[in-house]
């Protein structure tokens, strides 16, 4: 079982939903394994369960400038609203994930604030420019957790 | 004018938030308008001036919920346009993936979004905390139906293994092997489900619907088949022009379906169950003789009933196709790019959906029109509400809202938000 696992999710025919999964191919470029979620709750909580660590990438709409990164760590406080295309947000995957006794260890979400989500459009540009810094910060991450 | 105005967790979701305007005078209802915002028609722009082969993989990632209704209803619209037929082994894998998706998303509506309604929990989470076994038998249903999709489609959310004329690989026989132990585990829970949601208890109401589904001669009617409506209509379904009218209403972005001339009929399971009952496997029927459905299932709370049949037949029929599948010589019937129009329609699980095409003669999408099932149904599920809120609007309105919700979730419109996404704006005059 894998101890670190790096999930992006979104949607690519969104707009700026595309965020997460657009960081997961530049990731897997690089040669660390990732995965994308289309926003399934349940494949979410499949895909961490059993990790020491789970690193995942979610497009937000928080009212934040466009384009801004943050990075959320913990199971608690997550935000409510990232930007979910399935019936279910992260948070609540979280929320369900510890009913069912399946989180894994540790929780790192990294949200990259969208500008727009219309129907297949690609990413704008202020998102575009954060992909890159999101993948470097989940990168050290990764390499933080194998020193 | 006084409106008295209550906010039920409007969420920003991104395929669209739902509002519910109502309109009362002197104690009456005068008008209800379910606002759902689905995005415009772009779609149809996204599409035009692409490859012939494009249309399956491009509608099934805009939309990600049921993206095997979309790409089936593709594929078949283009082939129909190419004078093509995808028949035997091809036709039976496309029918397992089919059962694939029905089993995830009747899975996830009933275990998630659906039976907190009848538990009394807000949510599926909610439930989960008290009702953690269930919870786990639902995921794991809904895992089977993943695996099932992931094992033909090379991949369980956006299925990347299907092409117009059929796949791009062949599973072979032993790669279905541990798909089908899985799926025999999987009956065995849908029957449970079965059990356990006929043991809820249901609201006495019960609407005249006309019901509209696909019918095939000898299948319950999933991936082709003539378009039946409960009135004895039936007609083939590239004569679907011609019965079914798309009207822009000025309340929503969504467009409100006619069917030879009247609005609000239902597509669905409620509807699949009505016109094709008989067709289904054994072991569904039985289910839902005991589940005390009976012929016609018209109150719609109980479609969460039919659902879970619905599950069962998509796991027996699934186990029969597996059984006889024989990898065929080729993975797909080579397809020519042929001016002209081809229609196609298929049953997503929330009900009939239908994609049209016209090639031009460079073999690119010259015109393309999809009609989902939410869009046909919305009609519909205001005139549930409205039965549903005549009486009662003297209620306070948080209770109303939470009735209005249920009655909505009844058909699984495929909007993110159908979890708790109810505006409701109450105006008394």
């Amino acid at each position: 079982m894998a101890r670190t696992v790096v999930i992006g999710v979104g949607n690519d025919y969104r707009g700026d939903d595309g965020a997460g999964p657009a960081v997961v191919r530049l990731l897997r470029g690089l040669g660390v394994s990732a995965v994308g979620n289309g926003g399934d709750p349940a494949e979410l909580i499949e895909a961490w369960t059993g990790a020491a660590v789970a690193v995942v990438i979610d497009a937000a709409r928080s009212g934040d400038r466009p384009g801004t990164v943050r990075r959320h760590a913990g199971l608690r406080g997550l935000p409510e609203r990232t930007a979910s295309t399935h019936a279910l947000s992260l948070a609540d995957a979280v929320a369900l994930g510890r009913a069912l006794g399946r989180l894994p260890g540790e929780l790192v979400v990294y949200t990259v604030e969208g500008e727009g989500f219309a129907l297949g459009a690609g990413l704008s540009p202020p998102v575009l420019a954060s992909v890159p810094r999101v993948a470097e910060a989940v990168l050290g991450e990764c390499a933080g957790l194998r020193a | 004018m006084t409106h008295k105005t209550i906010r039920v967790g409007a969420l920003t979701r991104v395929e669209g938030e739902g509002a519910l305007l109502v309109r009362a005078r002197d104690g009456r209802l005068t008008d209800l308008q379910l606002r759902i915002y689905e995005p415009p028609r772009f779609f149809e722009a996204l599409l035009r001036g692409r490859a012939f082969t494009e249309p399956p993989d491009i509608t099934a990632r805009v939309c990600g919920i049921c993206p095997v209704a979309y790409q089936m209803s593709a594929c078949q619209a283009l082939e129909s346009a190419c004078g093509v037929t995808v028949g035997g082994a091809l036709r039976d894998l496309r029918l397992l993936l089919y059962y694939g998706e029905w089993i995830e998303s009747h899975a996830l509506h009933i275990y998630l979004l659906h039976a907190p309604d009848f538990l009394g929990y807000p949510s599926g989470v909610a439930m989960a905390a008290d009702h953690r076994r269930l919870v786990e038998r639902g995921l794991a249903l809904k895992k089977a139906g993943n695996e099932l999709v992931a094992a033909v489609g090379g991949r369980a959310i956006h299925p990347v293994n299907v092409k117009v004329g059929g796949f791009h690989r062949l599973p072979s026989r032993a790669e279905l092997a541990p798909v089908a132990e899985r799926l025999l585990q999987a009956l065995g829970d849908a029957l449970a489900t079965v059990e356990w949601v006929s043991g809820f208890g249901f609201p006495d109401v019960e609407h005249d619907y006309r019901f509209l589904a696909l019918r095939h001669p000898t299948e319950y009617a999933i991936l082709s088949g003539d378009v039946a409506v409960s009135d004895g209509t039936t007609f083939p379904v590239a004569d679907w022009p011609r019965h079914v009218v798309e009207e822009q209403v000025p309340h929503s972005t969504a467009l409100h379906a006619r069917l030879d001339g009247r609005t609000g009929y239902l597509t669905g399971p409620l509807a699949r169950y009505a016109l094709n009952a008989p067709l289904l496997s054994p072991l569904a029927l039985r289910a839902a003789a005991d589940a005390g459905l009976g012929r016609v299932c018209r109150n719609p709370f109980r479609s969460i009933v039919v659902r879970a049949v619905e599950i069962v037949h998509a796991c027996e029929e699934a186990l029969a196709v597996i059984d006889r599948y024989v990898p065929p010589a080729r993975p797909a019937v080579p397809v020519a790019a042929r001016p002209g129009v081809g229609h196609g329609a298929s049953e997503a699980p929330r009900g009939t959906l239908y994609h049209r095409y016209r090639i031009d003669d460079g073999g690119k999408i010259a015109a393309a029109d999809i009609v989902p099932p939410t869009a046909q149904n919305q009609a519909r599920i205001e005139a549930d509400l409205r039965a549903l809120v005549a009486p009662r609007l003297d209620r306070p309105a948080a209770e109303l809202a939470g009735l209005c919700e249920r009655a909505i979730r009844n058909h699984d419109p495929c909007i993110s938000c159908s979890a708790h996404f109810l505006d409701l704006r109450i105006d008394h005059g």
